[in-house]
């Protein structure tokens, strides 16, 4: 079937199976921070947006990103870096494995609420499973960004 | 993983409903569940181009399209201010923000799973499935009807006077619910309804003058719904946590009760 997306605000169109699966897709077309993880909907490490919303590649068949913007967290560097040394900085993960589909969420959760409490915080990121840690350390780092970034945004 | 042979977005209702008479077609919702079911099929027929993910809300009811995602129910003021944030409190626990950005409020009913938190509240409320042949229909009707090959077009939502309260009990947050509790209060009854025994969610209607010994209300409540064991609780422990379970939810609906 035919396609036409934007993915990062570049204009793709190809030619693709009608079952193709978001996650497949991005990973073919070279986008390799989405990581396939559970697969069955569970673990948030497939996170990327569509039309700026985060969803799970997994799950949304790429037929429906037609027409549509998708972004992956090789279209956030600048931010993307940012997060990822607060993260570094509360020695926060381990293998790295979940961190894409982390900072995908992390970043979403900023722009969506505006100075979320710790409990909205915690909702928010609840479908990024890490195996390897506690999230203590991704809660701090998430804190110490988001103090970090109010305080940007008042000196600007 | 779906898979397909065909993938069409419908161009009306009606194009989907004939499509949808193969019984090797299917719509598609958010596809959570429907990917898991391991299956090819004929023609995956996608009804989000028909204007399905819209809530319309007047002042006497609420119309959920049935290709909402969960998260923006949550969202709604409206629909927050109706049920005191009891709609968001069944749904929140679910997965995490990203699953409920894809999976539908129409999947979630059409489905009619017995875990489900979705079910566990609508079925309390003065609410219908608007089915494109087979009309509209109570929820707790609907929750019994066997699967048929009809559209689930909308969810209705009558703006009855309720206290709504909702209580879900999990192993592990973000888990599939051990038992899900939902009360609504009004008009001199009181609705109860458990889901995740683990089969799907039932109610028991009373009057109000039952609450006016809660204990008492609880455990025959309770006690007049079956359960079964699965690798999540026994039967006994279902039955056991029902009982805390009403009663807690009954006393977020912060209805004065008792003498
Ligand atoms: C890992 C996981 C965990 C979950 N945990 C919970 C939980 O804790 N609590 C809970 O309540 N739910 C839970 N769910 C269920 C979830 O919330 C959705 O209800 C489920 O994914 C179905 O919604 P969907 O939009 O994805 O529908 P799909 O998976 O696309 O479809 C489900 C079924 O409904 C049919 N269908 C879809 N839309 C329509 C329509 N408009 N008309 C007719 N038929 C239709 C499809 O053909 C299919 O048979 C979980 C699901 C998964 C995969
Ligand atoms: S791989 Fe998509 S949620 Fe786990
Ligand atoms: S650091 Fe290994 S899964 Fe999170």
């Amino acid at each position: 079937m035919e396609i036409k997306l934007w993915i990062n605000d570049k204009l793709i169109t190809d030619n693709v199976e009608p079952d193709m699966p978001m996650l497949e897709f991005l990973r073919e077309k070279g986008f390799y921070s989405v990581k396939r993880g559970c697969e069955t909907s569970n673990c948030g490490l497939c996170t990327v947006w569509l039309e700026g919303k985060p969803v799970l590649s997994c799950t949304v068949p790429l037929m429906r990103a037609d027409g549509k913007h998708i972004t992956t967290l090789e279209g956030l560097q600048k931010e993307a870096a940012e997060f990822g040394a607060f993260l570094a900085d509360e020695g926060a993960d381990q293998c790295g494995f979940c961190n894409p589909g982390f900072i995908m969420n992390v970043l979403a959760m900023e722009r969506d609420i505006d100075d979320p409490t710790d409990e909205e915080i915690k909702e928010y990121l609840s479908g990024n499973l890490c195996r390897c840690t506690g999230y203590t350390g991704q809660f701090r780092a998430v804190k110490k960004y988001l103090a970090h970034k109010r305080g940007v945004n008042k000196n600007e | 993983m779906l898979r397909c042979n065909k993938y069409i977005f419908a161009e009306s209702l009606e194009e989907a409903y004939e499509l949808n008479q193969k019984k090797n077609n299917v719509i598609i919702g958010g596809n959570g569940w429907l990917r898991l079911r391991k299956r090819q099929w004929g023609t995956v027929i996608d009804i989000s181009r028909l204007g399905l993910d819209k809530i319309e809300e007047d002042a006497e009811q609420f119309r959920i399209g049935a290709m909402v995602c969960l998260s923006d129910i949550e969202k709604h003021k409206g629909l927050n201010a109706y049920t005191h944030n009891a709609l968001k409190e069944s749904l929140k626990h679910i997965v995490g923000t990203q699953f409920r950005n894809c999976v539908t409020v129409g999947g979630s009913i059409y489905g009619r799973f017995g875990f489900s938190d979705v079910l566990s509240i609508f079925i309390v409320m003065d609410s219908y499935a608007e089915l494109y042949k087979g009309g509209i229909v109570p929820m707790y009707e609907f929750a019994k009807m066997p699967y048929d090959r009809d559209i689930l077009v909308s969810i209705i939502v009558k703006k009855k006077p309720l206290h709504i309260a909702y209580s879900s009990f999990r192993n592990q947050s973000t888990d599939f619910p051990v038992l899900t509790c939902a009360v609504a209060v009004g008009e001199n009854k009181i609705t109860t309804a458990i889901g995740a025994r683990p089969s799907r969610a039932d109610i028991r209607t009373d009057s109000t003058e039952a609450l006016k010994d809660i204990e008492k209300y609880a455990s025959d409540t309770a006690k007049s719904f079956d359960y079964q064991s699965n690798m999540r609780a026994s039967a006994e422990y279902r039955e056991h946590i029902a009982e805390v379970l009403i009663k807690r939810t009954l006393e977020k609906t912060e209805v004065p009760y008792g003498n």
